[in-house]
Protein backbone atom coordinates (compact mmCIF):
# COMPACT_ATOMS: atom_id res chain seq x y z
CA UNK A 1 0.00 0.00 0.00
CA UNK A 2 1.42 3.25 -0.54
CA UNK A 3 1.70 6.01 1.68
CA UNK A 4 0.79 9.62 2.03
CA UNK A 5 3.29 11.61 4.27
CA UNK A 6 0.77 13.04 6.37
CA UNK A 7 -2.07 10.46 6.18
CA UNK A 8 0.25 7.35 6.63
CA UNK A 9 -1.14 4.38 4.68
CA UNK A 10 -3.77 4.79 1.87
CA UNK A 11 -6.51 3.18 1.29
CA UNK A 12 -7.42 5.15 -1.32
CA UNK A 13 -6.66 8.35 -3.18
CA UNK A 14 -9.07 10.57 -5.73
CA UNK A 15 -6.75 12.56 -8.58
CA UNK A 16 -8.53 15.24 -10.57
CA UNK A 17 -12.21 13.86 -9.80
CA UNK A 18 -14.73 15.81 -11.83
CA UNK A 19 -18.14 14.91 -12.13
CA UNK A 20 -21.53 16.21 -14.29
CA UNK A 21 -25.20 15.50 -13.72
CA UNK A 22 -26.63 15.08 -17.12
CA UNK A 23 -25.42 17.94 -19.83
CA UNK A 24 -25.06 20.31 -16.57
CA UNK A 25 -22.36 22.31 -15.18
CA UNK A 26 -19.65 20.27 -13.56
CA UNK A 27 -20.72 19.35 -9.66
CA UNK A 28 -17.31 18.26 -8.47
CA UNK A 29 -14.69 20.05 -9.33
CA UNK A 30 -11.03 18.55 -9.95
CA UNK A 31 -10.88 17.24 -6.49
CA UNK A 32 -7.77 15.62 -5.08
CA UNK A 33 -7.30 13.92 -1.82
CA UNK A 34 -5.84 11.01 0.19
CA UNK A 35 -8.26 8.34 2.08
CA UNK A 36 -6.26 6.69 4.89
CA UNK A 37 -6.82 3.25 5.73
CA UNK A 38 -8.66 2.32 8.49
CA UNK A 39 -9.01 5.98 9.27
CA UNK A 40 -12.83 7.91 9.59
CA UNK A 41 -12.45 10.71 6.48
CA UNK A 42 -15.46 13.79 7.40
CA UNK A 43 -16.99 15.37 4.40
CA UNK A 44 -18.33 18.39 5.77
CA UNK A 45 -19.70 21.88 3.83
CA UNK A 46 -23.25 23.48 3.17
CA UNK A 47 -25.84 21.87 1.78
CA UNK A 48 -25.14 21.54 -1.95
CA UNK A 49 -21.65 21.48 -1.53
CA UNK A 50 -21.31 17.92 -3.75
CA UNK A 51 -20.28 16.18 -0.73
CA UNK A 52 -22.92 13.46 -1.12
CA UNK A 53 -22.25 13.60 -4.53
CA UNK A 54 -18.83 12.73 -4.03
CA UNK A 55 -19.36 10.46 -1.51
CA UNK A 56 -21.69 8.84 -4.24
CA UNK A 57 -18.99 8.40 -6.99
CA UNK A 58 -17.39 6.08 -4.54
CA UNK A 59 -19.91 3.11 -5.02
CA UNK A 60 -20.92 4.46 -8.62
CA UNK A 61 -24.10 4.78 -7.44
CA UNK A 62 -24.72 7.71 -10.32
CA UNK A 63 -24.35 5.09 -12.63
CA UNK A 64 -27.80 4.17 -12.04
CA UNK A 65 -29.10 7.20 -13.28
CA UNK A 66 -28.68 8.39 -17.22
CA UNK A 67 -25.98 10.82 -18.57
CA UNK A 68 -24.13 11.36 -15.57
CA UNK A 69 -20.30 11.30 -16.62
CA UNK A 70 -17.02 10.78 -13.98
CA UNK A 71 -13.57 12.95 -14.98
CA UNK A 72 -10.71 11.91 -13.56
CA UNK A 73 -9.89 8.70 -11.05
CA UNK A 74 -10.34 7.10 -7.41
CA UNK A 75 -7.29 4.39 -7.45
CA UNK A 76 -8.23 1.94 -4.56
CA UNK A 77 -5.69 -0.04 -3.28
CA UNK A 78 -3.58 -2.26 -2.68
CA UNK A 79 -4.49 -2.97 -6.05
CA UNK A 80 -4.70 0.06 -7.74
CA UNK A 81 -7.25 -0.14 -9.96
CA UNK A 82 -9.26 2.88 -10.88
CA UNK A 83 -13.06 2.27 -9.59
CA UNK A 84 -14.26 4.87 -12.32
CA UNK A 85 -13.23 3.26 -15.38
CA UNK A 86 -16.01 2.67 -17.36
CA UNK A 87 -14.29 -0.61 -17.88
CA UNK A 88 -14.62 -1.46 -13.95
CA UNK A 89 -18.01 -2.90 -13.30
CA UNK A 90 -20.01 -0.95 -10.67
CA UNK A 91 -21.34 -4.26 -9.32
CA UNK A 92 -18.28 -5.08 -8.33
CA UNK A 93 -17.06 -1.92 -7.03
CA UNK A 94 -20.26 -2.10 -5.06
CA UNK A 95 -19.49 -5.33 -3.53
CA UNK A 96 -16.27 -4.18 -2.20
CA UNK A 97 -17.62 -1.04 -1.09
CA UNK A 98 -20.72 -0.38 0.82
CA UNK A 99 -23.10 2.29 2.12
CA UNK A 100 -25.08 3.23 4.72
CA UNK A 101 -27.72 6.02 3.59
CA UNK A 102 -29.17 9.05 4.79
CA UNK A 103 -32.51 7.72 6.02
CA UNK A 104 -32.64 4.05 7.30
CA UNK A 105 -34.02 1.87 4.79
CA UNK A 106 -34.08 -2.13 5.53
CA UNK A 107 -35.49 -3.78 3.08
CA UNK A 108 -39.19 -4.74 4.20
CA UNK A 109 -37.63 -8.26 4.96
CA UNK A 110 -36.98 -9.97 8.71
CA UNK A 111 -33.87 -8.43 10.22
CA UNK A 112 -31.92 -12.06 9.08
CA UNK A 113 -32.99 -11.56 5.81
CA UNK A 114 -31.69 -7.99 5.53
CA UNK A 115 -28.29 -8.53 7.01
CA UNK A 116 -28.05 -11.85 5.08
CA UNK A 117 -28.70 -10.19 1.94
CA UNK A 118 -25.61 -8.92 0.88
CA UNK A 119 -24.14 -12.78 1.61
CA UNK A 120 -27.27 -14.12 -1.02
CA UNK A 121 -26.20 -11.83 -3.49
CA UNK A 122 -22.48 -13.29 -3.14
CA UNK A 123 -24.06 -16.72 -4.25
CA UNK A 124 -23.40 -17.39 0.05
CA UNK A 125 -25.92 -20.52 0.76
CA UNK A 126 -24.35 -22.22 3.53
CA UNK A 127 -27.12 -21.72 6.33
CA UNK A 128 -24.23 -21.82 8.99
CA UNK A 129 -21.73 -19.39 7.26
CA UNK A 130 -25.10 -17.12 6.75
CA UNK A 131 -25.70 -17.60 10.54
CA UNK A 132 -22.11 -16.83 11.53
CA UNK A 133 -21.91 -13.70 9.81
CA UNK A 134 -25.52 -12.34 10.49
CA UNK A 135 -24.32 -12.69 14.07
CA UNK A 136 -20.88 -11.49 13.71
CA UNK A 137 -22.05 -7.95 11.70
CA UNK A 138 -25.41 -7.35 14.03
CA UNK A 139 -22.42 -7.61 16.99
CA UNK A 140 -20.27 -5.88 15.01
CA UNK A 141 -23.15 -3.28 14.81
CA UNK A 142 -24.04 -3.43 18.75
CA UNK A 143 -27.31 -4.66 17.80
CA UNK A 144 -26.85 -8.77 18.74
CA UNK A 145 -28.05 -8.22 22.13
CA UNK A 146 -31.49 -6.21 21.04
CA UNK A 147 -32.86 -8.40 18.52
CA UNK A 148 -31.10 -11.97 18.94
CA UNK A 149 -34.35 -13.53 19.78
CA UNK A 150 -36.22 -11.89 17.22
CA UNK A 151 -34.14 -12.14 14.14
CA UNK A 152 -37.44 -13.52 11.97
CA UNK A 153 -38.89 -10.06 13.15
CA UNK A 154 -39.71 -7.41 10.64
CA UNK A 155 -37.00 -5.13 10.77
CA UNK A 156 -39.82 -2.05 10.44
CA UNK A 157 -41.15 -2.91 13.58
CA UNK A 158 -37.46 -1.61 14.93
CA UNK A 159 -36.93 2.03 16.25
CA UNK A 160 -35.41 4.39 13.84
CA UNK A 161 -31.82 4.05 15.37
CA UNK A 162 -31.72 0.49 15.25
CA UNK A 163 -33.01 0.42 11.83
CA UNK A 164 -30.06 2.56 10.96
CA UNK A 165 -27.90 -0.13 13.37
CA UNK A 166 -29.60 -3.01 10.94
CA UNK A 167 -28.55 -0.79 8.29
CA UNK A 168 -24.60 -0.64 9.14
CA UNK A 169 -24.87 -4.53 10.16
CA UNK A 170 -26.30 -5.15 6.13
CA UNK A 171 -23.00 -3.16 4.96
CA UNK A 172 -20.95 -4.74 7.23
CA UNK A 173 -21.81 -8.52 6.80
CA UNK A 174 -19.96 -8.90 3.40
CA UNK A 175 -16.43 -7.29 4.74
CA UNK A 176 -16.36 -4.19 2.55
CA UNK A 177 -12.90 -2.40 2.19
CA UNK A 178 -14.76 0.89 3.10
CA UNK A 179 -17.55 1.70 4.39
CA UNK A 180 -19.60 5.31 2.87
CA UNK A 181 -21.75 7.03 5.54
CA UNK A 182 -24.30 9.63 4.03
CA UNK A 183 -25.45 11.77 6.99
CA UNK A 184 -25.96 8.30 8.56
CA UNK A 185 -27.44 10.16 12.05
CA UNK A 186 -29.78 13.19 10.40
CA UNK A 187 -32.77 11.07 10.87
CA UNK A 188 -32.16 10.15 14.52
CA UNK A 189 -32.33 11.79 17.66
CA UNK A 190 -29.39 12.61 19.41
CA UNK A 191 -29.28 9.19 22.08
CA UNK A 192 -28.90 7.02 18.72
CA UNK A 193 -26.98 9.62 17.06
CA UNK A 194 -24.54 9.00 20.08
CA UNK A 195 -24.47 5.34 19.67
CA UNK A 196 -23.62 5.38 15.78
CA UNK A 197 -21.07 7.67 16.28
CA UNK A 198 -19.93 5.46 19.17
CA UNK A 199 -20.16 2.54 16.38
CA UNK A 200 -17.95 4.56 13.71
CA UNK A 201 -15.59 5.07 16.23
CA UNK A 202 -15.31 1.20 16.99
CA UNK A 203 -15.58 0.21 13.22
CA UNK A 204 -12.47 2.02 12.47
CA UNK A 205 -10.40 -0.43 13.51
CA UNK A 206 -11.69 -2.98 10.70
CA UNK A 207 -12.59 -0.70 7.78
CA UNK A 208 -11.60 2.49 6.34
CA UNK A 209 -14.30 4.66 6.91
CA UNK A 210 -15.96 7.98 4.71
CA UNK A 211 -18.74 10.02 6.08
CA UNK A 212 -21.05 13.15 4.96
CA UNK A 213 -22.03 15.17 7.75
CA UNK A 214 -23.98 18.23 8.15
CA UNK A 215 -23.33 18.39 11.72
CA UNK A 216 -19.81 20.03 12.26
CA UNK A 217 -19.69 18.87 16.10
CA UNK A 218 -19.98 15.14 14.48
CA UNK A 219 -17.11 15.04 12.47
CA UNK A 220 -14.87 17.05 14.92
CA UNK A 221 -15.97 13.50 16.93
CA UNK A 222 -15.73 10.78 14.90
CA UNK A 223 -13.21 11.62 12.04
CA UNK A 224 -9.32 11.46 11.94
CA UNK A 225 -9.39 13.92 8.63
CA UNK A 226 -11.65 15.97 7.48
CA UNK A 227 -12.32 17.89 4.01
CA UNK A 228 -14.24 20.89 3.48
CA UNK A 229 -15.89 21.38 0.20
CA UNK A 230 -17.81 24.32 -0.88
CA UNK A 231 -19.35 24.43 -4.39
CA UNK A 232 -18.43 21.35 -5.82
CA UNK A 233 -15.14 22.17 -5.11
CA UNK A 234 -13.04 20.54 -2.35
CA UNK A 235 -11.24 23.79 -0.30
CA UNK A 236 -9.51 22.43 2.29
CA UNK A 237 -8.49 18.72 3.53
CA UNK A 238 -6.61 18.47 6.98
CA UNK A 239 -6.56 16.34 10.11
CA UNK A 240 -9.64 16.97 12.19
CA UNK A 241 -7.99 18.66 14.84
CA UNK A 242 -6.15 21.20 12.47
CA UNK A 243 -9.39 22.16 10.49
CA UNK A 244 -11.41 22.76 13.48
CA UNK A 245 -8.57 24.62 15.69
CA UNK A 246 -6.74 26.30 12.70
CA UNK A 247 -8.15 26.19 9.39
CA UNK A 248 -5.88 27.53 6.58
CA UNK A 249 -8.56 28.87 5.01
CA UNK A 250 -10.95 31.97 5.43
CA UNK A 251 -14.26 29.81 3.73
CA UNK A 252 -13.10 27.12 6.31
CA UNK A 253 -13.10 29.36 8.83
CA UNK A 254 -16.72 31.20 8.19
CA UNK A 255 -18.11 28.22 7.98
CA UNK A 256 -16.67 26.04 11.36
CA UNK A 257 -17.88 29.50 13.21
CA UNK A 258 -20.97 29.53 11.65
CA UNK A 259 -21.16 32.56 9.73
CA UNK A 260 -22.59 30.67 6.68
CA UNK A 261 -23.67 27.51 5.50
CA UNK B 1 -60.11 43.72 20.70
CA UNK B 2 -63.04 45.83 20.98
CA UNK B 3 -66.29 44.26 21.78
CA UNK B 4 -68.33 44.94 18.18
CA UNK B 5 -64.99 44.29 16.49
CA UNK B 6 -65.23 40.58 18.38
CA UNK B 7 -68.69 39.99 17.23
CA UNK B 8 -68.15 41.22 14.05
CA UNK B 9 -65.20 38.71 13.99
CA UNK B 10 -67.58 36.10 15.14
CA UNK B 11 -70.41 36.97 12.90
CA UNK B 12 -67.20 36.54 9.69
CA UNK B 13 -66.31 33.00 10.98
CA UNK B 14 -70.18 31.49 11.50
CA UNK B 15 -70.48 32.44 7.93
CA UNK B 16 -67.33 31.25 6.78
CA UNK B 17 -68.54 27.90 8.39
CA UNK B 18 -71.82 27.93 7.18
CA UNK B 19 -70.57 27.92 3.24
CA UNK B 20 -68.42 24.43 5.06
CA UNK B 21 -71.94 23.01 6.33
CA UNK B 22 -73.11 23.56 2.85
CA UNK B 23 -70.58 22.04 0.90
CA UNK B 24 -70.78 18.95 3.17
CA UNK B 25 -74.36 18.33 2.62
CA UNK B 26 -73.45 18.92 -0.98
CA UNK B 27 -71.00 16.45 -1.14
CA UNK B 28 -73.13 13.85 0.82
CA UNK B 29 -75.58 14.30 -1.56
CA UNK B 30 -73.50 13.77 -4.64
CA UNK B 31 -71.71 10.86 -3.24
CA UNK B 32 -75.30 9.28 -2.39
CA UNK B 33 -76.86 9.72 -5.62
CA UNK B 34 -74.38 7.18 -7.18
CA UNK B 35 -74.66 4.84 -4.38
CA UNK B 36 -78.54 4.73 -3.86
CA UNK B 37 -78.86 4.33 -7.82
CA UNK B 38 -76.55 1.67 -7.67
CA UNK B 39 -78.07 -0.01 -4.69
CA UNK B 40 -82.26 0.55 -5.89
CA UNK B 41 -80.79 -1.09 -9.26
CA UNK B 42 -78.98 -4.24 -7.50
CA UNK B 43 -82.38 -4.60 -5.38
CA UNK B 44 -84.73 -4.74 -8.40
CA UNK B 45 -82.26 -7.27 -10.21
CA UNK B 46 -82.25 -9.70 -6.93
CA UNK B 47 -86.26 -9.01 -6.38
CA UNK B 48 -86.33 -10.34 -9.76
CA UNK B 49 -83.61 -12.56 -9.87
CA UNK B 50 -83.52 -14.25 -7.02
CA UNK B 51 -86.46 -16.71 -6.91
CA UNK B 52 -84.58 -18.25 -10.27
CA UNK B 53 -81.24 -18.58 -8.75
CA UNK B 54 -80.98 -22.37 -7.69
CA UNK B 55 -78.80 -25.58 -8.10
CA UNK B 56 -80.96 -26.47 -11.35
CA UNK B 57 -80.31 -22.88 -13.19
CA UNK B 58 -76.43 -23.76 -12.39
CA UNK B 59 -76.34 -26.94 -13.78
CA UNK B 60 -78.91 -26.36 -17.11
CA UNK B 61 -78.28 -25.29 -20.53
CA UNK B 62 -80.60 -22.44 -21.54
CA UNK B 63 -84.05 -24.14 -23.18
CA UNK B 64 -86.69 -22.59 -24.88
CA UNK B 65 -88.49 -22.86 -22.07
CA UNK B 66 -87.74 -19.57 -19.58
CA UNK B 67 -88.70 -21.72 -16.16
CA UNK B 68 -86.04 -24.87 -17.26
CA UNK B 69 -83.14 -22.95 -18.86
CA UNK B 70 -79.82 -22.15 -16.72
CA UNK B 71 -76.50 -20.66 -17.35
CA UNK B 72 -74.30 -23.94 -17.37
CA UNK B 73 -72.84 -23.26 -20.00
CA UNK B 74 -72.38 -19.61 -20.12
CA UNK B 75 -70.43 -19.31 -16.68
CA UNK B 76 -68.62 -22.40 -17.49
CA UNK B 77 -67.28 -20.92 -20.77
CA UNK B 78 -66.88 -17.56 -18.38
CA UNK B 79 -64.38 -19.12 -16.37
CA UNK B 80 -62.93 -21.11 -19.65
CA UNK B 81 -62.57 -17.79 -21.31
CA UNK B 82 -61.30 -16.14 -17.71
CA UNK B 83 -58.39 -18.77 -17.81
CA UNK B 84 -56.65 -17.98 -21.23
CA UNK B 85 -57.04 -14.36 -20.17
CA UNK B 86 -55.58 -14.87 -17.27
CA UNK B 87 -53.01 -17.04 -18.87
CA UNK B 88 -51.68 -14.36 -21.31
CA UNK B 89 -52.50 -11.14 -19.84
CA UNK B 90 -50.91 -11.34 -16.53
CA UNK B 91 -47.21 -12.77 -17.67
CA UNK B 92 -47.70 -9.87 -20.44
CA UNK B 93 -48.69 -7.07 -18.52
CA UNK B 94 -46.64 -7.74 -16.00
CA UNK B 95 -43.44 -8.24 -17.75
CA UNK B 96 -44.16 -4.80 -19.76
CA UNK B 97 -44.65 -2.82 -16.92
CA UNK B 98 -41.49 -4.22 -15.70
CA UNK B 99 -39.56 -3.58 -18.70
CA UNK B 100 -40.93 0.37 -18.74
CA UNK B 101 -40.40 1.41 -15.34
CA UNK B 102 -37.21 -0.28 -15.11
CA UNK B 103 -35.20 -1.08 -17.96
CA UNK B 104 -36.89 1.11 -20.76
CA UNK B 105 -34.06 3.70 -21.91
CA UNK B 106 -35.58 7.60 -21.22
CA UNK B 107 -36.24 8.35 -25.46
CA UNK B 108 -38.97 9.42 -27.05
CA UNK B 109 -39.63 5.66 -28.35
CA UNK B 110 -40.19 4.56 -25.02
CA UNK B 111 -42.39 7.89 -24.49
CA UNK B 112 -44.53 7.44 -27.26
CA UNK B 113 -45.16 3.54 -25.56
CA UNK B 114 -45.99 4.97 -23.03
CA UNK B 115 -48.43 7.54 -24.21
CA UNK B 116 -49.72 4.46 -25.97
CA UNK B 117 -50.36 2.44 -23.57
CA UNK B 118 -52.39 4.96 -21.24
CA UNK B 119 -54.28 5.48 -24.06
CA UNK B 120 -55.71 1.90 -24.92
CA UNK B 121 -57.18 1.86 -21.59
CA UNK B 122 -59.58 4.58 -22.69
CA UNK B 123 -60.46 2.54 -26.30
CA UNK B 124 -64.13 1.48 -26.39
CA UNK B 125 -63.74 -2.18 -26.35
CA UNK B 126 -65.89 -2.67 -29.25
CA UNK B 127 -62.79 -1.93 -31.21
CA UNK B 128 -61.05 -4.54 -29.53
CA UNK B 129 -63.41 -6.85 -30.42
CA UNK B 130 -63.22 -5.97 -34.16
CA UNK B 131 -59.60 -6.09 -34.14
CA UNK B 132 -60.17 -9.22 -32.51
CA UNK B 133 -62.00 -10.73 -35.44
CA UNK B 134 -60.12 -9.67 -38.11
CA UNK B 135 -56.97 -10.79 -35.97
CA UNK B 136 -57.71 -13.64 -34.05
CA UNK B 137 -60.60 -15.27 -35.76
CA UNK B 138 -59.66 -14.74 -39.23
CA UNK B 139 -55.92 -13.86 -39.54
CA UNK B 140 -54.69 -16.45 -37.14
CA UNK B 141 -57.96 -18.72 -37.73
CA UNK B 142 -58.46 -19.43 -34.26
CA UNK B 143 -62.22 -19.32 -34.83
CA UNK B 144 -65.16 -17.95 -32.76
CA UNK B 145 -63.53 -19.85 -30.11
CA UNK B 146 -63.03 -19.97 -25.74
CA UNK B 147 -59.24 -18.89 -27.54
CA UNK B 148 -60.20 -15.95 -29.70
CA UNK B 149 -62.07 -14.55 -26.69
CA UNK B 150 -59.54 -14.98 -23.76
CA UNK B 151 -57.36 -13.59 -26.04
CA UNK B 152 -59.34 -10.80 -27.15
CA UNK B 153 -60.11 -10.29 -23.40
CA UNK B 154 -56.32 -10.37 -22.22
CA UNK B 155 -55.63 -7.22 -24.91
CA UNK B 156 -58.67 -5.16 -23.31
CA UNK B 157 -57.41 -5.91 -20.08
CA UNK B 158 -53.75 -5.41 -20.63
CA UNK B 159 -53.05 -1.51 -20.36
CA UNK B 160 -55.19 -1.88 -17.08
CA UNK B 161 -52.42 -4.51 -15.41
CA UNK B 162 -49.49 -2.71 -17.09
CA UNK B 163 -50.94 0.70 -15.44
CA UNK B 164 -51.66 -0.75 -12.02
CA UNK B 165 -48.79 -2.57 -11.97
CA UNK B 166 -46.12 0.86 -12.72
CA UNK B 167 -48.03 2.56 -10.12
CA UNK B 168 -46.99 -0.44 -8.01
CA UNK B 169 -43.50 -0.41 -8.88
CA UNK B 170 -43.16 3.09 -8.49
CA UNK B 171 -44.45 3.33 -4.90
CA UNK B 172 -41.44 1.05 -3.77
CA UNK B 173 -38.63 4.16 -2.32
CA UNK B 174 -36.09 4.90 -4.06
CA UNK B 175 -34.11 4.37 -1.24
CA UNK B 176 -34.90 0.63 -1.32
CA UNK B 177 -33.74 0.15 -4.59
CA UNK B 178 -30.50 2.21 -3.85
CA UNK B 179 -29.91 -0.29 -0.81
CA UNK B 180 -30.38 -3.31 -3.14
CA UNK B 181 -27.58 -1.96 -5.51
CA UNK B 182 -25.13 -0.50 -3.06
CA UNK B 183 -25.11 -4.32 -2.00
CA UNK B 184 -24.03 -5.50 -5.52
CA UNK B 185 -27.72 -6.22 -6.40
CA UNK B 186 -27.87 -6.51 -10.45
CA UNK B 187 -31.00 -4.75 -11.79
CA UNK B 188 -32.55 -8.58 -12.45
CA UNK B 189 -31.59 -9.53 -8.64
CA UNK B 190 -32.74 -5.72 -7.72
CA UNK B 191 -36.54 -6.20 -9.35
CA UNK B 192 -37.23 -10.23 -8.96
CA UNK B 193 -35.81 -9.84 -4.96
CA UNK B 194 -37.01 -6.71 -4.00
CA UNK B 195 -39.70 -4.84 -6.23
CA UNK B 196 -41.79 -7.41 -7.28
CA UNK B 197 -42.04 -8.92 -3.94
CA UNK B 198 -42.85 -5.63 -2.29
CA UNK B 199 -45.24 -4.51 -5.05
CA UNK B 200 -47.20 -7.44 -5.24
CA UNK B 201 -50.53 -6.22 -3.64
CA UNK B 202 -50.59 -3.62 -6.16
CA UNK B 203 -49.62 -5.90 -9.08
CA UNK B 204 -52.60 -8.73 -7.71
CA UNK B 205 -54.80 -6.07 -7.32
CA UNK B 206 -54.72 -4.56 -10.93
CA UNK B 207 -55.22 -7.86 -12.00
CA UNK B 208 -57.62 -9.08 -10.12
CA UNK B 209 -59.49 -5.33 -11.33
CA UNK B 210 -58.44 -6.19 -14.85
CA UNK B 211 -60.02 -9.28 -14.57
CA UNK B 212 -63.19 -8.49 -12.75
CA UNK B 213 -63.30 -5.91 -15.46
CA UNK B 214 -63.00 -8.66 -18.43
CA UNK B 215 -65.82 -11.09 -16.72
CA UNK B 216 -68.48 -8.25 -17.88
CA UNK B 217 -67.49 -7.72 -21.15
CA UNK B 218 -69.85 -8.12 -23.59
CA UNK B 219 -69.31 -6.05 -26.86
CA UNK B 220 -66.00 -7.87 -27.94
CA UNK B 221 -67.26 -10.89 -27.16
CA UNK B 222 -70.28 -10.57 -29.40
CA UNK B 223 -68.44 -8.99 -31.98
CA UNK B 224 -66.07 -11.84 -32.48
CA UNK B 225 -69.00 -14.04 -33.06
CA UNK B 226 -69.55 -15.73 -29.71
CA UNK B 227 -72.87 -18.14 -29.85
CA UNK B 228 -75.90 -17.24 -27.76
CA UNK B 229 -77.25 -20.34 -27.73
CA UNK B 230 -74.89 -22.52 -26.18
CA UNK B 231 -76.36 -26.37 -25.28
CA UNK B 232 -73.41 -28.31 -24.61
CA UNK B 233 -70.42 -27.68 -22.21
CA UNK B 234 -66.73 -27.57 -24.24
CA UNK B 235 -64.46 -30.51 -23.81
CA UNK B 236 -63.07 -30.82 -19.97
CA UNK B 237 -59.35 -28.75 -20.64
CA UNK B 238 -56.46 -30.97 -20.98
CA UNK B 239 -58.40 -33.91 -20.99
CA UNK B 240 -58.29 -34.89 -24.56
CA UNK B 241 -55.21 -37.42 -26.34
CA UNK B 242 -52.67 -35.89 -27.01
CA UNK B 243 -51.02 -33.87 -29.44
CA UNK B 244 -54.01 -31.78 -30.40
CA UNK B 245 -56.76 -33.19 -27.56
CA UNK B 246 -55.48 -31.51 -24.47
CA UNK B 247 -56.03 -28.34 -25.89
CA UNK B 248 -59.15 -28.94 -28.08
CA UNK B 249 -61.32 -27.04 -25.38
CA UNK B 250 -59.29 -24.00 -26.39
CA UNK B 251 -61.25 -24.44 -30.26
CA UNK B 252 -64.80 -25.36 -28.64
CA UNK B 253 -67.22 -22.81 -29.31
CA UNK B 254 -68.59 -21.26 -26.08
CA UNK B 255 -70.86 -18.52 -24.40
CA UNK B 256 -70.16 -16.78 -21.82
CA UNK B 257 -72.53 -15.13 -18.63
CA UNK B 258 -73.20 -11.11 -20.24
CA UNK B 259 -73.61 -12.89 -23.71
CA UNK B 260 -76.33 -15.42 -21.91
CA UNK B 261 -77.96 -12.50 -20.42
CA UNK B 262 -77.96 -10.22 -23.49
CA UNK B 263 -79.72 -12.62 -24.77
CA UNK B 264 -82.22 -13.93 -22.63
CA UNK B 265 -83.04 -9.79 -22.27
CA UNK B 266 -84.08 -9.21 -25.61
CA UNK B 267 -86.67 -11.73 -25.76
CA UNK B 268 -90.16 -10.81 -25.22
CA UNK B 269 -91.50 -13.01 -22.48
CA UNK B 270 -91.43 -11.78 -18.92
CA UNK B 271 -90.01 -15.30 -17.48
CA UNK B 272 -86.51 -14.57 -19.75
CA UNK B 273 -85.96 -11.11 -17.85
CA UNK B 274 -86.45 -12.95 -14.91
CA UNK B 275 -83.18 -15.81 -15.89
CA UNK B 276 -81.72 -12.51 -17.55
CA UNK B 277 -82.05 -11.12 -13.81
CA UNK B 278 -80.53 -14.08 -12.09
CA UNK B 279 -78.00 -13.86 -15.05
CA UNK B 280 -76.91 -10.38 -13.82
CA UNK B 281 -76.57 -11.24 -10.06
CA UNK B 282 -73.99 -14.06 -10.55
CA UNK B 283 -72.45 -11.78 -12.63
CA UNK B 284 -72.19 -8.91 -10.17
CA UNK B 285 -71.49 -11.24 -7.11
CA UNK B 286 -68.68 -12.36 -9.12
CA UNK B 287 -67.17 -8.79 -9.78
CA UNK B 288 -67.71 -7.87 -5.96
CA UNK B 289 -65.94 -10.81 -4.70
CA UNK B 290 -63.07 -10.19 -7.10
CA UNK B 291 -63.09 -6.65 -6.01
CA UNK B 292 -63.58 -7.50 -2.62
CA UNK B 293 -60.35 -10.04 -2.32
CA UNK B 294 -58.30 -7.04 -4.49
CA UNK B 295 -59.36 -5.16 -1.34
CA UNK B 296 -58.03 -7.83 1.10
CA UNK B 297 -55.21 -8.84 -0.31
CA UNK B 298 -53.97 -4.76 -0.97
CA UNK B 299 -54.65 -4.52 3.06
CA UNK B 300 -52.81 -7.41 3.51
CA UNK B 301 -49.58 -7.03 2.27
CA UNK B 302 -49.87 -3.62 3.09
CA UNK B 303 -49.75 -4.02 6.50
CA UNK B 304 -46.58 -5.28 6.36
CA UNK B 305 -44.72 -2.52 4.40
CA UNK B 306 -45.07 0.99 5.30
CA UNK B 307 -42.53 3.30 3.66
Amino acid sequence: MPRHPEVGELKAEVRNLNFYYGAGKAALKNISMPIGEKLVTALIGPSGCGKSTFLRSFNRMHDLYPGNRYEGEILLYPDNVNILDSKVDPIEVRMRISMVFQKPNPFPKSIYENVAYGLRVRGVKNRNVIDDKVEESLSGAALWNEVKDRLNDLAFNLSGGQQQRLCIARALATDPEIMLFDEPTSALDPIATASIEELITELKSRVTILIVTHNMQQAARVSDYTAFMYLGELIEFNQTDMIFIKPAKKQTEDYITGRFG
Amino acid sequence: MAREDLKALRALIARHKLNDTLFAVLGLAATMIGVIVLLVLFFDLLRDGLPRLGYDFFMSFPSRRASEAGILSAWVGTILVMIVTAVSAIPLGVAAALYLEEYAPRNWLTDLIEINVTNLAGVPSIVYGLLALGLFVYTLDFGQSILSAGLTLALLILPVIIVATREALRAVPVAIREAAYALGATRWQMVSEHLVPYSMGGILTGIIIGLARAIGETAPIITIGALTFIAFLPPVPFSGDPPAGPFDWLFAPFTVLPIQMFNWMSRPQAAFLENAAATGIVIIVATLVMNGFAIWLRYRVRKNIKW
